[in-house]
């Protein structure tokens, strides 16, 4: 059942399309070195995990999906929340603490939330939001909503337990289910040969569950495999798993001190960069040049100069708002 | 009224809630054909169909968490752990997730859910299948937990749960599922959280409990007035998050005396808590120290004498109440 999946050619998305996904790509790349200066700066707090690298995973994937699906995801999720069209001046100002964030400044980098975009979460504890997104499933399923819910997770989901039980419900229940796996080969700091027994579209083939695995580099071929795991979940299939092989650029966290990968393994996965090679398959179709790609990349930096500005002019929560949403009162009548 | 147990009367509470709202649904370890293994659940697969009556794999993290999805959806399931025990394996769901959302996502996801646990010891089952960890999820901001003591409680506090927009951790002690009683068949018959019953007026002493040790409480109270021509007070918490303080301060106010008895240990129990904010809010009138009946600290066991001595008796209650008059 495992099968790869090759990329889409370039024209069959059209130019618009492909502009769409470069601007993301750019946005959350240029968006997560941003942060890192931040936090070096102290303006950023807590963990916080870039994503530059993956970049192609996120906007490949959520692009798949319609207005009215939903997202969970894990703890490293400012890709995502961008690539769903999350206000990315709200998205840092809740990187800065600020009550103009998406979660008021209580979640903080994990934990971003927007429900009028569907994105239910990010989740600390790994493989925590897999149950969820399968209950998400069952509501849509009794609720005849026709939405899809997509999880999102890292390699080092699968050494957990929740995985293997979210996995064998979803199959049993037949719930509009697309687990979407950014394999980046560590688990923090672990290679995931050294704590898998097996590779991880198997564990999802021996559910009965179609499983394909996809370069996450390359944002096409992330695409395709999502229109075809979407088409499959929304048509009453049940649910579908995608392994996207990608790569982080930078540590686990900002506190990783990278003791355990080499240089050279880094500059191997950039000279496969998913910006560049889209960059490329554009420049090649005649759907891109040097002048409009510098258009992309002035907008990406006002863009991200004006989240920073916002954050810092954002004011904090107040402290009468420390009680503020513990419990959801009154009752229903 | 009609005179039912406990289970019965929990089961219309689940059957009423079910065809009030189609949201409702449940989940859980043999709640189908099997019928719940304390039986609450018997018959509703027959009437409710498979969609709505869930018999999930033993897998207690992965259908709270499913629960807590189906939640988010716009649902309100009803996840049954087959005993408290087999909670743990779904704490981080419990603790993590269905805690904290309401919290972290500043008031934009709430997860309207009831977990039902069958808790206590007395039955012989030995450690694993028999904590009682009442006072564990009342520890956990975010959560609010219920503990009836008697039938037509366990139906208004259960049909409340379903009407609550948080996560309802609702405790039934396993002694109490065969006691009768009578029980209203107002389908809007409703018991609100956080509002404490005083099944007992008295002047002397006030004793307090929840689910289980309200019965022993009672009990003692009687042997008081009968042996001891002590006049106590008691109170069933119902309830112990929100918790009625109030009702319990005026009457230690009005007793000076209070004795707390309930099936936790002694150590970081729930008792503890509540001892300190008794002596928080009415110090200046206690004339003894607040005193705990409480599990003793290990373990239960298997044997029936030893598992007795360990839980805590209407003896025991007795006993704390005379030292208190003594000294």
């Amino acid at each position: 059942m495992t099968t790869p999946i090759q990329s889409a050619a370039t024209t069959e998305l059209g130019e618009e399309q492909l502009g769409l996904f470069l601007y993301q790509m750019v946005l959350i790349r240029r968006f997560e070195e941003k942060c890192g200066e931040l936090y070096t700066k102290g303006k950023i707090k807590g963990f916080l995990h870039l994503y530059t690298g993956q970049e192609a995973c996120a906007v490949g994937a959520i692009a798949a999906l319609e207005e009215r699906d939903k997202i969970v995801t894990h703890y490293r999720d400012h890709g995502h929340a961008l690539a769903r069209g999350l206000d990315p001046n709200r998205v840092m100002a809740e990187l800065f603490g600020k009550a103009t964030g998406v979660s008021g400044g209580r979640g903080g980098s994990m934990h971003l939330y927007d429900i009028t975009k569907g994105f239910l979460g990010g989740y600390a504890i790994v493989a925590a939001h897999l149950p969820l997104a399968v209950g998400l499933g069952v509501a849509s399923q009794m609720k005849k909503e026709d939405s899809v819910a997509l999880c999102i997770f890292g390699d080092g989901s699968v050494g957990e337990g929740e995985f293997h039980e979210a996995l064998n419900m979803s199959v049993l229940w037949k719930t509009p289910t697309i687990f979407f796996c950014e394999n980046n080969l560590y688990g923090m700091g672990v290679p995931l040969k050294e704590s898998l027994s097996t590779d991880i579209p198997k564990l999802a083939a021996a559910y009965n569950m179609p499983a394909v695995s996809v370069d996450g580099m390359d944002v096409l071929a992330v695409h395709t495999a999502m229109k075809e795991a979407v088409a499959h979940a929304r048509s009453g299939n049940g649910p579908y798993f995608v392994e996207a092989m990608t790569y982080r650029y930078r540590g686990h966290s900002m506190a990783d001190p990278e003791l355990y990968r080499l240089k050279d393994e880094i500059e191997r996965y950039r000279k496969r960069d998913c910006i560049e090679r889209l960059k490329t398959q554009m420049f090649e179709a005649g759907q891109l040049d040097e002048a409009k790609f510098e258009q992309i990349a002035v907008r990406v930096e006002q863009v991200v100069e004006d989240s920073i500005e916002f954050a810092e002019r954002s004011p904090q929560p107040g402290l009468d708002t420390l009680f503020d949403f513990v419990t959801k009162e009154p009752a229903r009548g | 009224m009609a005179e039912m147990r406990m289970r019965d009367a929990l089961r219309e509470a689940l059957r009423e809630e079910m065809l009030r709202d189609e949201q409702v649904f449940l989940m859980g370890e043999d709640i189908g054909a099997y019928g719940g293994s304390y039986a609450v659940t018997k018959g509703l697969l027959d009437e409710f169909g498979e969609e709505r009556m869930r018999d999930t794999p033993i897998a207690e993290s992965g259908m709270v968490g499913i629960g807590i999805g189906a939640a988010m959806g716009g649902m309100h399931p009803m996840v049954e752990m087959m005993t408290i025990n087999f909670s743990f394996l779904a704490l981080d769901q419990i603790v993590n997730s269905a805690a904290k959302l309401y919290r972290m996502s500043n008031g934009q996801i709430n997860v309207p859910m009831v977990v039902r646990m069958a808790s206590g010891g007395g039955s012989q089952l030995a450690a694993t299948h028999s904590p009682s960890l009442e006072g564990l999820y009342a520890h956990f901001p975010g959560l609010k937990v219920v503990c009836p003591s008697n039938a037509a409680d366990a139906k208004g506090l259960l049909k409340r749960a379903f009407r609550d927009e948080n996560t309802v951790i609702f405790i039934e002690h396993t002694a109490n599922y065969a006691l009768k009683g009578e029980v209203p068949d107002d389908p809007d018959y409703l018991v609100e959280f956080g509002v404490a019953n005083t099944l007992r007026s008295g002047s002397d002493v006030t004793i307090v409990g929840y689910s289980g040790s309200v019965h022993q409480a009672m009990r003692a109270a009687r042997m008081l007035e009968e042996q001891e021509e002590i006049d106590a007070e008691v109170i069933d918490l119902r309830t112990i998050r929100p918790l009625d303080i109030d009702t319990v301060v005026n009457s230690v106010k009005k007793t000076n005396r209070a004795v707390i008895v309930e099936d936790d240990w002694l150590f970081g129990g729930f008792g503890g808590e509540l001892s300190a904010q008794i002596m928080e809010r009415a110090f200046d009138y206690l004339d003894a120290p607040v005193a705990r009946v409480s599990s003793k600290d290990v373990p239960l066991p298997y044997n029936r004498n030893l598992e007795f001595a360990a839980l805590p008796s209407e003896e025991d209650v007795v006993e704390a109440v005379l030292r208190m008059f003594k000294e």
